[in-house]
């Protein structure tokens, strides 16, 4: 009897060790981009970033609904909808890929890492390959990962057309920013 | 007692288990990729189809300044350079969006010398997703203030008509937009055998060529017309081009406020007693967005 008493005590600690802290999630990232062209600068947020990390594997995960970037001027984010990146067509923006140096990250210990990150990014309906740098930064048990990271819109097959050339930049600078919480 | 801790194990490795799945599963749990409600926009390119109000709302804080101009008839041939040379009419407007549901406007139009001004509200905006509503409905009121001196008038109220209408609207997909208008205008002055009210049922819509052109149609069928008045057709294609709509079209109608259209379009489509036109829209965000 007590030897199975022993049994479930071991068998919960197994348990909790299991699922102690591995995973870290967020439906409520940030991210945002910038374009600067000669006549306009543009900028939009989204706070509605889900992510996933696996701390053990190194694992990431973003997804982001397009329809939920902010815009300073309407007229830009019924522009950014409709006529570049069709999200009635592709309502979300994903991201899939792993830190490949998620060895030298140490979760346990409070502190910021610096990561290398690579995978897949679909915008557009178009998957590329992605590779930035970031960092993890670990605080009383949550992790926040940043990075930023340039898209070419002409990558995700997003036309620029030439009346607004010096009003919207190719280049699109991309900021990511999670504080997530251990998946429980 | 044995079986049951065994149970009682086999619970817990099977928890263990559950707890391990891979990351796309748990994306799924996390509820990510289920559907939310969301609000349909971009029904229109702007907020008047050609002649009409658009289920289309102006967002908060953005300011339109709508310049709307008619040529001569296309009849007048090449005498008149199919009415380029004139004579033209022009109605100036400001519209501003007070929130994204209610905005207002006003406006001059050449023709009477005419005053306009307009409330429009919208308490239902089409939506996807679950629980969605399948119409965009807005409810607009206008006035308007006839200040020529041409037309003989008894008081100073005899100037005035005025105009409600409800616009029941739906996007049906990325290209298709169709919307009906039961229209109500009040004259408070007619001739002698007219009706002080006018009862009108409108249609509307717009088809999609590409991401910055579309062709609108823009119809009233007058319910108790008066003799040798004719309903307003206009048919024509929206160029958007950033900040600018450019509204290139059609029209048989002379008047470019409700009252004037509804009222008062004499001339036929099938005489070829039509006008070019075009409504210039242009965007301003006097008030921009809180982040």
């Amino acid at each position: 009897m007590l030897k199975f008493k022993c049994l479930i005590v071991i068998a919960f600690i197994l348990s909790v060790n299991a699922q102690a802290q591995d995973k870290f999630y967020t439906k409520t990232g940030k991210i945002e981009f910038s374009s600067k062209a000669p006549m306009e600068d543009i900028e939009a947020k989204n706070k509605t970033l889900a992510g996933l990390l696996d701390t053990k594997t190194g694992m990431m995960q973003f997804s982001v609904l397009m329809k939920g970037f902010e815009f300073p001027k309407a007229l830009m984010q019924e522009h950014f909808n409709e006529n570049y990146i069709e999200s009635d067509k592709y309502p979300r923006g994903d991201f899939k890929g792993s830190i490949s140096n998620n060895k030298d990250i140490n979760y346990t210990v409070d502190g910021t890492y610096p990561a290398e990150v690579i995978g897949k990014l679909t915008l557009h309906g178009v998957t590329r390959d992605l590779k930035t740098k970031g960092t993890v930064k670990v605080e009383n048990g949550k992790v926040q990962t940043n990075a930023t990271f340039n898209v070419l819109l002409s990558d995700y097959q997003i036309k620029i057309p030439s009346v607004v050339k010096e009003k919207l930049s190719n280049n699109i600078v991309v900021m990511v920013e999670c504080k997530m919480d251990p998946l429980k | 007692m044995k079986p049951k801790l065994a149970l009682l194990l086999l619970a817990i490795v099977l928890f263990n288990k559950a707890n391990s799945q891979d990351s796309t599963d748990l994306f799924k749990q996390l509820g990510v990729d289920e559907p939310q409600k969301e609000l349909v926009y971009a029904s229109f390119k702007s907020s008047r189809i050609i002649m009409s109000h658009s289920v289309e709302m102006l967002r908060e804080g953005v300011l339109d300044f709508r310049i709307l101009h008619r040529f001569g008839k296309v009849s007048g041939g090449t005498y008149e350079f199919f009415g380029l040379d004139g004579p033209a009419t022009v109605r100036l407007g400001l519209d501003y969006g007070l929130t994204d549901n209610i905005s207002f406007g006003i406006g001059r139009s050449a023709y009477k010398k005419e005053l306009d001004g307009f409330l429009k509200y919208r308490p239902l905006q089409q939506s996807k997703g679950p629980g969605a509503f399948p119409v965009s409905l807005v409810a607009v009121a206008g006035m308007t203030y006839a200040a020529d001196t041409i037309t003989k008038r008894y008081h100073s109220s005899d100037r005035f008509a005025f105009y409600w209408q409800a616009l029941i609207g739906r996007k049906f997909n990325d290209a298709l937009t169709l919307q009906i208008m039961p229209t109500m205008l009040h004259k408070n002055i007619v001739a002698q055998g007219e009706h002080n009210d006018l009862f009108a049922g409108g249609f509307g819509g717009r088809i999609k060529l590409s991401k910055r052109i579309s062709f609108n149609v823009d119809y009233y069928y007058v319910i108790n017309q008066v003799p040798g008045i004719t309903n307003p057709l206009s048919v024509g294609f929206d160029i958007e081009t950033g900040g600018h709509v450019f509204q290139l079209h059609f029209t048989n109608a002379k008047g470019i406020n409700e009252r004037a259209f509804l009222a008062e379009t004499a001339d036929h489509w099938d005489n070829g007693d039509i006008q070019f036109g075009f409504n210039i829209s242009r965007s301003f965000q006097l008030k921009k967005k809180r982040s």
